[in-house]
């Protein structure tokens, strides 16, 4: 169920996290986070908390406002209005790189994955390590290797492989993997497993809980419940823009979920 | 599979690999299967034309062949930096002429220039118009073709206005020493020899210094042999080549050596992949040219590394042109036309460039480069028609990229 929050002051400039009753324990919190495309309003007054170390769902149906609200958090979109805290601290996100620097990593639908390139220079697109300016492969590629080797991706049978030639699973695990060694304490994944078939999405659910289990905020869309219900530690509901339910696992049944994912309200007690 | 828990260094590639031809001819080029169809016809053209023509394997017309290959393969590497991001340039032809036309007329004694006065005016104004038609792409987000085929227009109409204006009589001849040298000089023997040396000798110690450090590191290293097989080719083309340019190809005074152009040709081909494959700006050219909005949100300034690579193209076909001009001995109006730009596209694909990006070395174009010489160097030998050259390079041109494009359909290990 939804966490109670109080009303912050009037005035933004020096509100602190604890005005807004957001707890500094919470990796990322939004309080009243609107945003308008012109008269459509596509999220509002959303309060959402994520905390370090646990699977958040974040589900909803097509057009309730997920692929925004990522968006407006991984420093795509600025929000109209509200404000977002990381530990506490305000911060403002304008743009993808502010995002990163703060150790928020978005693993988007289409994975952006270069296919002509190997797994080792996907991993490190943008921040390749050098020595003397010449590239430092044999570092890049055994700190690579370490990664998978950590996130237990054993299908992978050389990282010398081209990501073009890889499965679904194995690319998502490549997206995932990179964010992990870009020392991301944040996570947010897109709809991860849309794509994929059974083996593959039981590969990737678990690559989710051992990212939470290394202490890593992990967000993930979802359309599908049953791999909700699989790995997430929380659920929030997204309806027409609103997060209008959130909370431990524990407090859904898939029915409630369903129920509130559709009409936005649930009929009777969870 | 993962080596980081072996306690010792592996030795041999530990990933399964079905022991067929394709995967051992993988294993011994390093995964680039597709270059070998093109090998294959170089060498098969080769026999054929000698074959034909006892004289095609003389030392006076491989001489000639590989200074004509030297324009191609030039330009080839002029467009490889704009193929691999996706992109084209259609004026490089013209912007090669503009370049040989500068460094003709600037180091002619009405002007009196010093060479590399007269080299750097020619090169930096290549670059500038690299760099003008990269700004309009990327600024104006319109399609490279249209604006470098628009470009080649502009570029030829003002060429063509220099050089019926500069001088009396028109057209810009050669007076240049060092501009004649680019591809009328030659090494000494003795020096050919050293090149040679040198390079097969650079090139193992790089090799065996790679293998160590991998080895050292406890990373899969790829087998033995393959170093032994790739120093053996090179080493053998390489007294091939000293041999056959250390004879005497001229009936009268008598000149000996490698064309001082062929070692040019090496360290450009050298620096470029260097650039290529072991540093970052190499690796983003790729990534663009793979995934342009995967590199973006890498952070990488797209927009930045497209002009980059408008600019390394013009700068490649202002060396071009010097020795096109070189070649020629002084440029004129009917020096070129417009079809030049297509062969060096046809030497950078022949050799198995990708005209959609991500895919392409240095390597390629002059390999590309060489066949297309040796085409049109071999029909004229054998007196075909030259309407019938064009045919068999159009031919040729599509039976490359067809090969190329089946052997690599089903590539999917290693670079």
């Amino acid at each position: 169920m939804s966490e109670s929050v109080t009303e912050g002051p009037a005035n933004a400039d020096v509100v602190t996290g604890s005005d807004m009753g957001v707890d500094p324990s919470m990796l990322l919190s939004l309080r009243g986070v609107t945003k308008n495309f012109g008269a459509v309003q596509a999220l509002r007054h959303v309060d959402l908390d994520v905390p370090a170390g646990q699977v958040t769902a974040l589900v909803g149906d097509n057009g309730a406002g997920k692929s925004t609200l990522i968006k407006a958090i991984a420093g795509i979109w600025e929000p109209s209005s509200g404000t977002k805290y990381w530990l506490g601290e305000k911060i403002d996100t304008h743009t993808p790189k502010d995002a990163a620097n703060l150790g928020i990593a978005t693993v988007y639908q289409d994975l952006a994955l270069c296919d002509n390139l190997d797994i080792v220079a996907n991993m490190y697109l943008g921040f390749e390590a050098t020595r003397n300016h010449v590239l430092d492969e044999i570092t890049m590629e055994k700190r690579t290797q370490q990664t998978l080797h950590d996130l237990s991706v054993s299908t992978v049978q050389s990282v010398r492989q081209l990501v073009g030639s890889l499965s679904g699973g194995q690319r998502q695990a490549i997206a995932v993997a990179r964010a992990v060694m870009r020392d991301a304490k944040l996570v947010i994944m897109d709809e991860p497993t849309a794509a994929l078939g059974v083996t593959q999405t039981a590969q990737v659910l678990e690559l989710i809980k051992t990212l939470a289990s290394r202490g890593i905020g992990v967000l993930v869309i979802s359309h599908n419940l049953n791999d909700v219900f699989q790995v997430a530690d929380r659920i929030a509901v997204m309806y027409l823009g609103t997060l209008v339910s959130s909370g431990p696992v524990a407090n859904y049944t898939m029915s409630s979920a369903i129920e509130l994912i559709t009409t936005g309200t649930v009929a009777r007690a969870a | 599979m993962s080596t980081s828990s072996d306690p010792t260094p592996a030795t041999t590639a530990t990933r399964t690999h079905k022991p067929t031809l394709r995967g051992r001819l993988s294993e011994l080029i390093g995964g680039d299967v597709g270059i070998v169809p093109v090998l294959i016809a170089l060498v098969a053209l080769v026999i054929y034309f000698q074959i034909r023509s006892t004289v095609f394997l003389s030392a006076d017309n491989v001489t000639n062949l590989f200074i004509q290959a030297i324009i191609y393969i030039f330009l080839g590497m002029a467009e490889v930096w704009l193929l691999l991001i996706g992109e084209i340039d259609l004026s490089l032809g013209w912007v090669a002429g503009l370049s040989g036309s500068i460094a003709a007329i600037y180091t002619n004694v009405q002007f009196g220039w010093p060479w590399w006065l007269a080299f750097l005016a020619a090169l930096v104004a290549c670059t500038a118009i690299g760099f003008l038609w990269g700004i309009i792409v990327t600024k104006l987000k319109l399609a490279s073709f249209i604006v470098t085929l628009a470009g080649s227009f502009i570029v030829e109409g003002v060429l063509l206005y220099i050089l019926d204006h500069v001088f009396e009589g028109g057209g810009a001849p050669v007076q240049s020493s060092i501009l004649s040298n680019l591809t009328n000089g030659t090494l000494t023997p003795t020096f050919t020899w050293v090149f040679v040396v040198v390079v097969v000798a650079l090139s193992a110690a790089i090799m065996i210094v790679r293998e160590r450090a991998r080895r050292v590191a406890g990373l899969v290293v790829a087998p033995f042999y393959r170093i032994v097989v790739k120093l053996t080719v090179l080493t053998a083309l390489g007294v091939a080549l000293a041999l056959l340019f250390n004879h005497n190809r001229s009936g009268f005074t008598p000149i000996v050596g490698m064309p001082l152009a062929v070692p040019m040709v090496f360290a450009v081909l050298a620096i470029y992949s260097f650039v290529l494959s072991r540093t970052k700006f190499g690796r983003y050219m790729y990534a663009i040219g793979g995934n342009n909005e995967a590199a973006r949100r890498a952070g990488i300034p797209v927009n930045r590394y497209r002009v980059y690579a408008f600019m390394l193209g013009g700068f490649t076909a202002g060396i071009a042109g010097l020795f096109y001009v070189s070649r020629l001995g002084g440029y004129s109006s009917s020096s070129t036309d417009s079809s030049v730009v297509l062969y060096a596209v046809a030497a950078a694909v022949i050799g198995g460039t990708s005209l959609y990006g991500g895919r392409g070395k240095m390597t390629y174009p002059v390999v590309g480069g060489i066949i297309l010489a040796v085409i049109t160097n071999g029909l004229v030998l054998i007196q075909i028609s030259t309407t019938m050259v064009y045919v068999i390079t159009g031919v040729v041109l599509l039976g490359a990229i067809t090969v190329d494009s089946l052997a690599r359909r089903s590539q999917t290990l290693l670079k």
